[in-house]
């Protein structure tokens, strides 16, 4: 630390991005949107269970179910991607570091919720 | 990344142990404290006072002020006003940051273990460097913000319900228990404003009188200076004031949302 510049400088650094507000706000909206998505889930799965291949793709063919699992595999993932980043600036100090592991969490989670969708439309629209 | 083990020059070992010889009384009560010499090589130690308690005041200031009086000159921490309202007192005492001066003895189950604030560099031995929390206060702009002249002939006035938002706030005597409680606060207080500068950023947003609201926020809105609040709460728990920081950081958040 043999910086001269003045504490108030250091402490006013870059100064603010605008966005805090802006990446929490989707965060508490994405988790609510969730509740529903998620019970719908849990209730559906519970009813599906032990039924064979051809009924879980039926069930999985009707419209309104559908629409919802894409609905949830995407809320999860884009609030996964939110949360993640959060720990990884809360912890991962090393700038050159931090944008690595930033860039690659957001690229691995668009490759893993890209792929739920489309199996999902697969089964829909029946490959 | 974040630290999780201390270098070995920081390692705390075992210092010395200062008897009670000549004690009136089998009314002793040992004080353990952090020490620590810049102008030695000397890792950090624990030294430890015997303190007979019929011969001293009843708070734990008033023991460090009789150890460093009877004991131990060499002793090293900030005090003044001595009744809770200067917060240079401020340490771990007992495993929560409090005011050594509002904090009795008796509240304390076995030996009394007194710690500098947490993760601060430390001057001298209880002695935190507190120059960037300063600065961070200083960075929110702690005074009254208008474009509209004061009146000529009066002050400027506020109606008794707006002072009420104020209650809470104002109370503040910026001893750094909150915010060096609060993780957010080790792991980046470099750029998270922490506890006590947010609770006091949200005392002139409340303000009625101010007019510099809309650019206080804007200078808020920032994932570092206020959202790396987790709300874990730690500020709230030990403000020796019994102030709640959390709530003034929510009411941060909403105001930035509410007027998006």
């Amino acid at each position: 630390m043999s910086s001269l510049r003045s504490p108030l400088g250091r402490a006013l650094g870059q100064g603010s991005t605008g966005e805090g507000a802006h990446h929490w706000w989707l965060m508490r909206l994405s988790s609510v949107a969730m509740v529903p998505l998620m019970l719908w889930l849990m209730f559906s799965l519970a009813a599906l269970a032990g039924a064979d291949h051809a009924t879980v793709t039926a069930w999985l063919a009707f419209p309104l179910n559908t629409t919802l699992m894409i609905l949830a595999v995407a809320t999860l993932f884009f609030h996964a991607n939110m949360g993640l980043q959060v720990i990884i600036e809360d912890y991962v100090h090393h700038a050159g570091l931090k944008f690595t592991t930033l860039i690659a969490v957001k690229f691995a989670l668009i490759l893993l919720a890209v792929t739920g969708i489309v199996a999902i439309l697969r089964i829909a629209f029946g490959s | 990344m974040a630290q999780f083990v201390l270098p070995i020059q920081s390692r705390v070992k075992e210092g010395m142990t200062f008897k009670a010889e000549g004690a009136s009384s089998e009314n002793i009560k040992r004080f353990r404290i952090y020490r620590w010499n810049p102008e030695t090589e000397d890792n950090p130690r624990i030294d430890t006072y015997e303190v007979d308690m019929d011969n001293c005041g009843p708070m734990v200031l008033d023991a460090l002020i009789k150890i460093k009086e009877e004991i131990d000159p060499t002793l090293a921490f900030r005090r003044s006003c001595r009744e809770g309202i200067c917060g240079s007192c401020a340490m771990n005492i007992d495993g929560t940051n409090t005011l050594a001066c509002t904090k009795p003895i008796a509240e304390i189950k076995g030996d009394v273990r007194i710690y500098p604030l947490p993760h601060m560099e430390v001057v001298k031995d209880l002695i935190p460097e507190m120059t960037h929390f300063y600065a961070q206060y200083a960075s929110i702009k702690p005074w009254l913000q208008t474009r509209t002249p004061a009146p000529p002939d009066r002050e400027r006035l506020q109606s008794k319900e707006d002072r009420l938002k104020l209650d809470g706030l104002y109370e503040c005597i910026l001893c750094a228990c909150c915010s060096t409680s609060c993780p957010s606060y080790w792991w980046n207080g470099d750029r998270y404003l922490g506890p006590a500068t947010l609770l006091q950023a949200y005392r002139w947003i409340a303000d009625s009188r101010d007019e510099a609201t809309g650019e206080r926020l804007d200078e808020l809105d920032d994932a570092f200076k206020v959202f790396r609040c987790h709300t874990i709460m730690n500020c709230t728990r030990t403000c020796p004031k019994g102030l709640n920081p959390g709530l003034a950081i929510a009411e941060i958040k909403k105001q930035l949302v509410l007027r998006k």
